[in-house]
């Protein structure tokens, strides 16, 4: 039980540099691009999905579950 | 016993009839929609066709989280009972009044911006059925059978597109093809309005949930239940392990099961359309019942096991089935007759120049049976005085043998079984996470994002991720360097391995398979 728990904190960190490296890619790969540089009205509306309900969402969640787990919220008693 | 179990068939009846239509309602517009951008969003208009893409996006990804915390608020505030009642009539009053608006022809700009707001109101409705539907079940259900009796509400969403794709081809055989085209498209939309009226009176003829009922009688109902929802961090901690633990993985297997295998075999493998509807309807048809399995299974042996399972065989699998149906259809596999390969010519008056564009048809056929079809068009315009070639159109279109059809159809029921495995146990999964007072917001939430935004995203990201490796195959060629990726078809499906691989690992560590009692 107890190196379950320390599993679930250990992956924390996993989790909080997944957010960070969706963020990277996310934003210079997926959205800023299309954005930036759209081929048409699909593309941009995809763009602005991608940088402002995709990102938000998976960055900011990911981040929040990392810190939980860190912090010991996913342990079992 | 008699008497409950009766009880509880009508509890099922009314709440997955319900959630049905509302899935019906909510499919219609997209098989329908080639047809409605003629009338209501021409693509020579640059803000009409934008409008076009935000009913298509913003429908499906943005509204849907918006109705889930709307509604499912309203539901653990004032009950489950009326606020499903309130997004069913919501849902069916938007659905019938698309089918009313008049043409772009006759209103003008109005026409694009009132079926944009009608298909905004029903992304915000079935934001919120859903979670209403589910926790109204799972409160009546007894709680070593919750997994199979809403396992009932997960069978709605096949069945819905199901019946939309029935009821589509039903009028358009019932109308002529410039009956349907003039006016018969809308009869799917105003054939809603009677199902949502037969639905509603039965729906308001059912009581409250118990659970719910017996929370507001003690005076437990929550007063702020988006404040206790996501910002008590013992509350949100589980909104979050909903989503990246389940919903997410859910979402993406659900939506590569059931519609990114119909876009593949389209237009990937370019298999005739009415020929991959079929296919896609028998796997469907054959897989619906798994739904039901799966969720009794989970009664048994856990939910957790069953979802994870389907999550990890899909990131193994994809790739070989999509491969499969890929070198299924594929003609570089085939054996041309080539003395009975014919090309015919044929003139359409184009309705936007009035001239008569040249249809080239060219038929090639095949030692397994199978026929490939080229219509290249040639379109022509003016210019000036002159008639001159404006560009040429090539549409490619394949039947496959029987052998072949049954193939692909085993192939997509492989993903169809696995989408059962992920999407029957978990209505009773979400609902066992969180307190009645705000079950309705919290399992809300979790559940539009993984299948609204991770799910619904999945069809424009593996395009993207296609498209890509496409392009770099292209400039690889044309610089005679060698191709970087070998099989440029299956990249897109990098998308939902990785999102179910991720899914996978966190459920796998961080969800407690303890059976959970939610009479609280």
């Amino acid at each position: 039980m107890i190196s379950m728990n320390k599993l679930k904190r250990l992956l924390g960190i996993v989790w909080i540099l997944l957010a960070l490296a969706c963020a990277y890619f996310g934003i210079t790969d997926f959205g800023w691009p299309k954005v930036a540089h759209p081929k048409g009205n699909d593309d941009l509306v995809f763009g602005i999905i991608i940088l402002f309900v995709l990102m938000p969402i998976i960055v900011g969640g990911l981040l929040k579950f990392g810190i939980y787990a860190i912090q010991g919220l996913y342990d079992e008693e | 016993m008699a008497n409950e179990s009766k009880g509880l068939w009508k509890i099922i009846g009314a709440s997955s009839l319900g959630t049905l239509i509302e899935w019906y309602d909510f499919y219609i517009f997209g098989s329908l929609a080639t047809v409605i951008s003629t009338k209501f969003f021409p693509s020579d208009n640059p803000t009409a066709a934008f409008l076009a893409t935000l009913a298509t996006f913003a429908a499906g990804f943005v509204v849907r989280p918006f109705g889930a915390l709307f509604f499912g608020r309203l539901g653990d505030l004032i009950g489950r009972k009326y606020t499903f009642m309130v997004t069913l009539l919501l849902m069916g009053g938007a659905t019938f009044l698309i089918g009313c608006v008049p043409s772009y022809e006759s209103i003008g700009f109005m026409a694009p911006v009132l079926v944009l707001l009608l298909r905004l109101l029903q992304g915000l409705a079935l934001g919120g059925e859903y979670g209403g539907a589910a926790t109204y079940v799972a409160e009546h259900a007894p709680a070593n059978k919750r997994g199979y009796w809403t396992s009932w509400i997960q069978t709605t969403a096949t069945v819905g597109l199901f019946v939309s794709l029935l009821v589509i081809m039903l009028t358009r055989m019932t109308l002529s093809k410039e009956d349907f085209n003039e006016w018969g498209w809308r009869v799917p939309f105003w054939v809603s309005i009677i199902m949502v009226a037969v639905s509603y009176f039965i729906r308001k003829k059912m009581g409250e949930s118990p659970l719910f009922a017996k929370v507001k009688a003690e005076g437990h109902l929550s007063k702020n239940p988006l404040k206790e929802s996501f910002g008590n961090k013992a509350n949100f901690k589980y909104v979050l392990l909903a989503l990246f633990g389940a919903t997410m993985g859910q979402g993406v297997v659900w939506y590569t099961g059931q519609f990114y295998a119909m876009s593949f075999i389209e237009k990937i493998c370019m298999v005739d359309k009415m020929q991959s509807d079929v296919l896609i309807a028998i796997a469907l048809l054959m897989g619906t019942p798994f739904f039901l399995v799966f969720g009794a299974l989970s009664d048994k042996i856990g939910r957790k096991k069953i979802m994870l399972a389907g999550m990890l065989l899909a990131v193994f699998c994809y790739r070989p089935i999509y491969e499969k149906m890929y070198q299924t259809v594929s003609i570089k596999n085939k054996i041309e007759i080539v003395s009975k390969q014919n090309t015919k010519l044929s003139f359409v008056t184009n309705p936007k120049t009035n001239l008569r564009d040249s249809v080239y048809t060219t038929n090639y056929y095949f030692q397994d049976g199978a026929k490939k079809t080229d219509v290249k068009t040639i379109f022509l315009m003016y210019q000036g005085k002159n008639i001159v070639t404006s560009k040429e159109e090539i549409k490619a279109s394949i039947i496959v043998n029987n052998s072949d059809k049954w193939m692909l159809i085993w192939m997509v029921f492989i993903q169809v079984l696995f989408v059962t495995m992920v999407y029957g146990p978990i209505a009773a999964f979400l609902v066992e996470l969180f307190p009645t007072n705000i079950r309705y917001t919290s399992m809300s939430l979790p559940y539009h994002i993984g299948n609204g935004v991770f799910g619904g995203l999945l069809p424009a990201v593996a395009v993207y991720l296609a498209t890509k490796a496409n392009d770099a195959n292209s400039l690889a060629e044309s610089a005679g360097q060698q191709l970087p990726y070998d099989k440029p078809y299956l990249e897109g499906l990098w998308y939902p391995i990785i999102v179910s691989g991720v899914c996978f690992i966190i459920g796998m560590v961080y969800i407690n398979s303890k059976h959970k009692h939610i009479d609280d």
